[in-house]
């Protein structure tokens, strides 16, 4: 970012600075403009979106950056989120101020990666793979049986009645005038969201561009070599995937706290796998990439959702294929596609993109 | 001034190694020195053992038994390659392991990575220190991208540099980890003869900055023109070292590796 | 103790299971050096392919045992047709791309499979219909039931086929001749391509008896059955070394007596806080366990190297 504002001339560089003020401008704006045009549902979705995107941009360091795969990621959105709805809900009693506990679930996501890297991150790629897989299922009996015989989780019917995300006296849980203006639940939570979205996207850049950075993308793209390089691998995988399990907890407490509801329905593979399509298909390693695929993979379900159903009615006059299973059966094959086809994704980084020409360039002689 | 004793000139000593793979002897024995400054060569047949030690030397394999000792420091236990690359052992590889989709100038700062300390705090703040390093880093790897005749603009990504230029950004990169000891494996492989020449250059010139070097190779006449010391490996075995022109004409050597002809002999000559 | 007895039992019984999906992984990794994430999936279509048959034959007055064995034939050409289509797809085209790339195209190979066969069988549990006279027999206290003894026989009988065909014949020769050194074997004459096919086929085909047998010792098929058990059989061959077809035998008969007595006592031991629904988590401790301790598995010494 910082190299590319730095080659621009003085007039490039104010027409950045004026993309840049409306861009934020219409981020601004967006949930009011959303709300009027489509409804508030759609500014529910967005604060989704923007939760989902978050997910991605935390794989993305793991997967992106690091080249490893971690195909039960959404378990640490798990772990951050009970932690938030057990410290703050009826559930144990316990109503700890969001300020405390959304740190907690951040640093125990954070520890839970720990403990699962460290055996897993001096084997090879694969075996991160399963046994992240393994993890992720594990999790979710966890929390549908820690029940009884002392009821912890509240089982299969999940914890309810989540404290709201409240700044002292400023609860987002309601709805609030200010400027003059009414500012619905979901329009602060777009708000406190996109900050959030924010800060992970600039730690993403800020450590890219660095010598921790440098170190992920060597160890992807040659283990042995960055080893001999005097790269700590170990170490170095190890900080990527508790990196990545922090964004996932940090997530995972503000989605507790927005949704007031948590049960281990919202944390299964599918919800795995729905993330790491995001920066498989957006383009691995590349922040503009995963955004776009986040929104692309929350965008077009939904669309998906309210299309096929009356799609196939028109079709073959009744429902043939549920939506739900649709989307993951496109998922699937999104990645096989993007793989064979398309291995940077969609929008490729910079680099990569130069590399794709000089192939074809090759491919052409 | 005191003469130096034994213990200082000799960088690197090797007492016994040996390495198996399962029911295949790949090293036996091994005893060598090599000393502070020298140019060392390694040769042997096919599967004598050469990448064999190696990799041990390197860390990326443990040796069985065996004392492994550089700069006064033993090694001889399980150690890895990390620990091995910040006490100033630096390596190539026969065959090209560069990260290929990063650009020739990243590659090179990689390098700087274990002689460099900034971490995430350095990263996020971008405090001073970090953004002096960084500095420091990208300064350095330009200078040795041009040390090594890397002439191309810098953002180019390595996969796409000619087979020579890899193997120079292989040395470049080595380097860049300020080493006592690089170790080549087969740096003049499948290069034509003006690349080698430049290449023999290079390391002349980098062995003057008084950085020891260790080569392996196949071509014989590239190593006994070049190096200070050879010693020749076969099945596993050290079966002869010696200055250059004692290895030319050693017995034991010229029926092991080379049949029962002497060692290239005129062009040989000529050269060194 | 008739419990410890029973439990022992049905482990040895699952345990085979495991230990013919367990031979997949291993196989294929041995020659490819890659987990298949896809396998699981292929277990699944096989047991849900053969339920179809049967339900479609066993009104036409075939005999029950025929109607097995064609059920069971027609699953396993399924699945080793579906086989080959995974390697042709996910992997073939990927064989020298980064490790990342063909891992992410087998989770997308498992998606799809896993969402077609819920368009197809739907999401409901299906009764496996029993064929096979349910006589138990009482072995000192334990029950066995046919069907049981007829899985340990078929999972014996098959893996002893296959390690008679892995180093008695020609092809068993080339696939051991590519796992070790794929260039050379090309050298020496060897079919790459063809071996690798041959491979993902005959894991497949392994893959659907287990399906058939683990479905008709449960009475019930499920389009979610691949995943969970995909894992354990990868667990088992970790255990017993991955990339090594003994080891995978032995793991997976391992891995299902661990599970078997630890479901069995679980409740005991921990003063009845864990309760039996924890049996799927034991796999999962015994392979970060292995992988701590012993990553190279029981029989196995291959992994660890990284060069």
């Amino acid at each position: 970012m910082r190299n590319v504002l730095k080659h621009l001339s003085s007039k490039d560089k104010r027409g950045a600075w004026i993309a840049f003020v409306m861009l934020a401008i219409v981020l601004l704006v967006l949930p009011f403009f959303t709300d009027a045009l489509f409804g508030r549902g759609w500014v529910r979705i967005m604060d989704f979106a923007l939760l989902y995107i978050m997910l991605a941009l935390g794989l993305n360091i793991v997967v992106g950056y690091a080249g490893l795969l971690d195909l039960g990621y959404i378990a640490f959105f798990a772990v951050g989120a009970y932690c938030y709805a057990l410290l703050g809900s009826p559930q144990l009693g316990l109503h700890l101020p969001f300020w405390i506990v959304l740190p907690l679930g951040a640093l125990l996501a954070c520890i839970f990666g720990v403990l699962l890297g460290a055996p897993t991150l001096r084997l090879r790629g694969d075996y991160l793979a399963i046994v992240t897989l393994g993890f992720g299922e594990i999790i979710r009996i966890f929390l549908n049986n820690l029940n009884a015989p002392i009821n912890i989780t509240n089982g299969p019917q999940g914890i309810s009645m989540i404290d709201p995300i409240r700044f002292g006296e400023f609860s987002l849980g309601k709805t609030h005038e200010l400027f003059g203006l009414t500012f619905p639940s979901v329009h602060l939570h777009y708000y406190l969201f996109l900050l959030f979205t924010l800060l992970v996207i600039f730690i993403s850049l800020r450590l890219e561009d660095s010598r921790i950075g440098r170190a992920w993308m060597a160890i992807r793209e040659d283990e042995v070599a960055a080893e001999a390089m005097g790269i700590n691998t170990r170490n170095i995988k190890l900080l990527a995937f508790a990196m990545g399990a922090t964004f996932g907890g940090l997530a995972g407490g503000l989605f507790a706290g927005f949704q007031g509801f948590v049960s281990p329905e919202s944390f299964g593979l599918t919800e795995s796998i729905t993330v790491l399509c995001m920066v498989v298909l957006g383009g691995m390693g590349n922040i503009s990439g995963v955004l776009l695929g986040g929104i692309l993979l929350v965008v077009l379900p939904e669309a998906l959702r309210h299309g096929s159903g009356p799609a196939q009615q028109l079709l073959f006059g009744k429902t043939l294929i549920d939506p739900e299973s649709l989307r993951m059966l496109l998922f699937g094959l999104a990645l096989i596609t993007v793989m064979l086809w398309r291995p940077a994704g969609l929008w490729p980084s910079n680099q990569r993109r130069r590399e794709l020409v000089a192939e074809n360039d090759a491919a052409h002689l | 001034m005191t003469t130096p004793t034994e213990f200082d000139v000799n960088l690197l000593e090797l007492s016994g190694v040996a390495k198996r793979f399962g029911g295949l002897s790949a090293l036996s024995d091994i005893s060598l020195h090599i000393r502070r400054g020298e140019i060392y060569g390694l040769i042997g047949p096919n599967g004598a053992g050469k990448t064999t030690l190696f990799n041990i030397l390197t860390g990326l394999y443990q040796s069985d038994s065996g004392r492994f000792t550089f700069n006064n420091t033993e090694y001889s236990g399980r150690c890895k390659p990390h620990v091995l690359a910040q006490a100033g052992i630096a390596r190539t590889f026969q065959n090209i392991r560069l990260f290929a989709n990063m650009t020739a100038l990243e590659n090179v700062m990689i390098g700087r990575h274990l002689r460099t300390s900034s971490g995430i705090w350095g990263a996020l703040a971008r405090t001073a220190t970090a953004r002096a390093e960084e500095h420091a880093i990208v300064q350095r790897a330009r200078t040795l991208l041009s040390y090594v005749g890397i002439d191309r603009p810098h953002q180019t990504l390595a996969k796409n540099l000619s087979y020579g230029e890899q193997r120079r950004l292989e040395i470049a990169r080595a380097l860049a980890t300020d080493p006592k000891l690089l170790a080549l494996d087969e740096p003049a492989a499948g290069m034509n003869a003006t690349e080698t020449e430049s290449l023999k250059e290079l390391l002349l010139s980098i062995r003057a900055s008084g950085i020891t070097v260790l080569l392996i190779e196949h071509d014989v006449k590239f190593i006994l023109g070049l190096c200070d010391r050879v010693a020749v490996l076969d099945y596993g075995k050290k079966i002869a070292e010696d200055v250059p022109e004692k290895i030319r004409c050693n017995p034991a050597v010229i029926t092991a590796y080379l049949g029962t002809e002497p060692i290239v002999p005129a062009q040989a000559e000529i050269q060194s | 103790m008739d419990t410890l007895l029973q439990q022992i039992v049905n482990g040895f019984v699952q345990g085979s299971v495991y230990a013919m999906v367990a031979l997949g992984y291993t196989m294929v990794y041995g020659i490819l050096g890659l987990i298949n994430f896809a396998h699981g999936e292929v277990v699944m279509v096989g047991a849900m392919v053969a339920m179809s048959v049967i339900h479609l034959l066993i009104g036409s007055g075939l005999p029950p045992l025929l109607v097995l064995l064609i059920s069971l034939i027609i699953s396993m050409v399924v699945c080793m047709a579906l086989g080959y289509g995974i390697e042709r797809i996910a992997y073939r085209p990927l064989r020298n791309a980064p490790r990342l790339a063909p891992l992410i195209t087998a989770i997308g190979v498992s998606m799809v499979l896993q969402n077609l066969a819920m368009m197809f069988w739907g999401r409901e549990y299906h009764a496996f219909p029993s064929l096979l006279p349910n006589n138990s027999h009482r072995l000192s206290g334990a029950i066995i039931t046919e069907v049981q003894i007829l899985i340990v026989l078929i999972a014996l009988g098959m893996m002893g086929g296959l390690l008679l065909l892995m180093h008695r014949t020609r092809l068993g020769r080339a696939m051991r001749a590519v796992a070790e050194n794929p260039s050379a074997a090309v050298l020496m004459g060897v079919n790459i391509n063809g071996v690798i096919a041959i491979t993902f086929m005959l894991g497949s085909a392994l893959a659907a008896v287990a399906g058939i047998m683990i479905s008709a010792n449960y009475g019930i098929v499920h389009y979610y059955m691949g995943s969970i058990l995909g894992l354990k059989a990868f667990t088992a061959a970790v255990l017993g070394g991955i990339g090594n077809m003994r080891g995978a035998m032995v793991g997976g008969l391992l891995l299902g007596l661990i599970e078997s007595l630890g479901a069995g006592y679980i409740g005991d031991l921990s003063g009845g806080f864990f309760g039996s629904h924890y049996q799927d988590v034991f796999a999962f401790f015994v392979l970060i366990s292995v992988l701590i301790f012993r990553p190279s598995g029981l029989l196995g010494e291959r992994v660890a190297e990284r060069a």
